[in-house]
């Protein structure tokens, strides 16, 4: 049975099935409980849960690194980070801790954690509540990085996330929360590092991931006016990198458009372009074009927040340079 | 807490295993055979010792980079914590880790660690873990007086004071910080007394006692098991070496390693032992011995022991 729910609403129906069907799970961070998590997630899962709901003072090292040692001995943690920029307090614990365990422990121990943390701007929030550093963690070996873009995805890679026994780093964009979708009743999971396209089409490749997706969807419908057939690839994962689908994509429509919504030195959209350019230059047509937000901190003034950070008429210019038109 | 003979026999069995071990160490470091670096923990053996034998098999701890102490008095074997000193593919991290990333979660031991204060939040983690799943199980987070000035160390023991944790953080406070002289860093003579910042017990103990170390931790542990709650011990001891071997002495004078060194911890415990009647010289001749033929063995098991594959650098990366 499909029926409609918030990206929200996904999630918290992903938290409560799988620390229904394990009781490893547990879900800590900063008013989770009562309060139910800064953007509701959590709603209810206190009082289905008693015990496993852990509310946690405002001490992001101390509680992302007690999940790490949580996960370390035989739990399944999942904790939530109230926005993600303050992950950078808590960066030892995911990089130098969790990220290294298993291998520096030579492979005798997991780390089966779950970070999710909300990302994104367009909400005036200004630079320390609306950046994405998923670059950051994607660069990392030993980590995984989900960016999901709709309420399916959201609740079937969450699912995947905490079934994995790696540390997982899981960003939910602020401006999806409220967004509806299909979301089917039965069990199901998104597997990791395998990207979904979201619009096939023939004459133009759209790589991208999160909120961008939607923006790259409005883009090509507007596009589509005009005669321009747009295929959009979901990356969903951005570590691991679905390479295959990527190159599949770009050997179809011979044009590559990389979109991300975070500064673009550096970025999953230089990764991308640097794949294609090594593996599949032969079948470009045009030069590869990246979108992405202009390089300065997110501000808070609307107005100058809508020139920094990238808009569906940056795709759209970009998609038309790509096809020469 | 009356400690059986055959208790304390073990205790001094395991701080020469420590001593042995480290001599070797520095020795093998010095004649170029050790690649990295090494912090040594000679002069520290009762802190270990005296911590881990009032754990059990199935308690946790993590460590600093100063951790074959703390490796060794949990159960770890001689031979493979050499061999992992080697980088050998037979070492207790298949060669991955080195001296101070050196683990193995079937001892409990969560990992040394190369980020000062890093173990602090993960040992915090594993008592939280023991709470959830409802076992009797302890953690001991072993760190430096240089970690007691890391927020790790404040926010882990305020978690686990909020939670009542079963976590026991252990404070060597050896005095220096690298190389510098920790009372010019921070204001707060004991490092215990930071204890009443979090509503918990703040013990000072002396670190080359390893009684006196092992009967704080064991209260510290029992508390814990009865569900009361982190205890925090500061021990005072010293580190005979520099931070790392090869660091040249600039910054300690000769009396003050000296006067610390005539505090050392295996002989005091050998007067004790020996006026005690709890064995006489010859029985403590006869462990040295035995001690020495296994460091022996362990350090040939390191020279002999096969090089890791390069197959192997790519592996164990996700589980």
């Amino acid at each position: 049975m499909m029926r409609e729910l918030t990206y929200t609403q996904a999630l918290g129906e992903a938290l409560a099935e799988e620390m229904r069907r394990d009781e490893r799970v547990f879900v800590m961070g900063l008013d989770v409980g009562p309060y139910g998590g800064a953007f509701g997630v959590t709603q209810g899962l206190y009082d289905m849960f008693p015990g496993r709901v852990l509310d946690m003072p405002i001490s992001e090292a101390g509680y992302v690194g007690a999940a790490v040692g949580a996960a370390l001995t035989g739990c399944r943690p999942v904790v939530e980070l109230q926005y993600s920029d303050w992950i950078t307090i808590a960066s030892d614990q995911l990089v130098n801790q969790a990220a290294n365990m298993r291998y520096m422990f030579g492979g005798t121990c997991s780390v089966p954690m779950v970070l999710r943390a909300p990302v994104g701007g367009y909400l005036s929030a200004a630079a320390q509540h609306s950046h994405m550093f998923e670059s950051w963690f994607g660069f990392v070996p030993g980590l995984k990085v989900v960016l999901p873009a709709t309420p399916y995805d959201a609740k079937g890679l969450l699912k995947a996330a905490i079934r994995d026994d790696n540390p997982v780093i899981f960003f939910e964009h602020k401006q999806l929360y409220k967004v509806k979708g299909p979301v089917p009743e039965e069990d199901y999971i998104v597997p990791l590092g395998k990207a979904d396209i979201k619009r096939a089409g023939k004459d133009v490749t759209i790589v991208t991931y999160s909120y961008m997706v939607d923006f790259s969807l409005r883009a090509a419908e507007q596009l589509a006016i005009d005669g321009i057939d747009v295929e959009v690839v979901d990356l969903r994962t951005i570590s691991p990198l679905d390479e295959e689908t990527i190159l599949e994509s770009v050997r179809k429509t011979n044009r590559l458009v990389a979109v991300q919504e975070t500064w673009r030195p550096f970025g999953v959209v230089a990764e991308v372009s640097a794949i294609v350019a090594e593996k599949a230059v032969d079948y470009l047509d045009a030069p590869i074009k990246r979108v992405a937000s202009k390089f300065a901190p997110v501000p808070f003034s609307p107005n100058l927040e809508r020139y920094v950070l990238p808009s569906v008429d940056d795709i759209v210019a970009a998609v038309k340079e790509t096809v020469g038109s | 807490m009356e400690l059986s003979h055959e208790k304390m026999i073990t205790m001094y069995r395991q701080m020469l295993r420590i001593r042995y071990f480290e001599d070797r160490v520095s020795k093998l470091f010095a004649e170029g055979v050790l690649p990295g670096f090494v912090h040594l923990y000679l002069g520290e053996e009762a802190v270990a010792v005296g911590v881990c034998s009032a754990l059990n098999d199935d308690d946790y701890i993590t460590s600093t980079h100063r951790g074959h102490g703390h490796i060794i008095a949990k159960g770890g074997k001689l031979d493979r914590a050499m061999a992992e000193l080697y980088g050998k593919k037979t070492g207790y991290n298949k060669g991955k880790g080195g001296s101070m990333h050196m683990a193995h979660t079937e001892l409990g031991i969560l990992g040394a660690n190369g980020i000062v204060g890093g173990g602090i939040p993960i040992a915090t983690g594993a008592g939280l873990s023991a709470k959830m799943r409802g076992t009797k199980q302890v953690a001991v987070a072993f760190f430096g007086d240089g970690g007691s000035n890391q927020g790790t160390f404040h926010e882990s023991i305020n978690l686990a004071s909020a939670f009542d944790l079963p976590v026991i953080y252990v404070c060597e406070n050896n005095l220096y910080g690298v190389g510098t002289r920790q009372s010019k860093v921070r204001k707060v003579e004991h490092i215990a007394d930071r204890a009443v910042g979090y509503a918990i017990p703040g013990v000072i103990v002396d670190g080359n006692d390893v009684l006196a170390v092992y009967r704080a931790a064991n209260e510290a542990v029992e508390r814990a098991r009865r569900g009361e709650g982190p205890t925090l011990i500061e021990c005072k001891t010293y580190r005979w070496h520099t931070h790392f071997e090869g660091e040249p002495d600039t910054y300690r004078t000769k009396e003050e390693v000296a006067e610390w060194k005539a505090k050392e911890p295996i002989g005091r415990f050998e007067v004790y032992l020996t006026t005690e009647k709890i064995a006489t010289a010859q029985e403590l001749e006869s462990i040295r011995r035995e001690v020495m033929d296994e460091l022996e063995a362990a350090v040939k098991f390191a020279e002999t022991s096969p090089e890791p594959e390069l197959h192997e650098a790519l592996e164990d990366v996700y589980a």
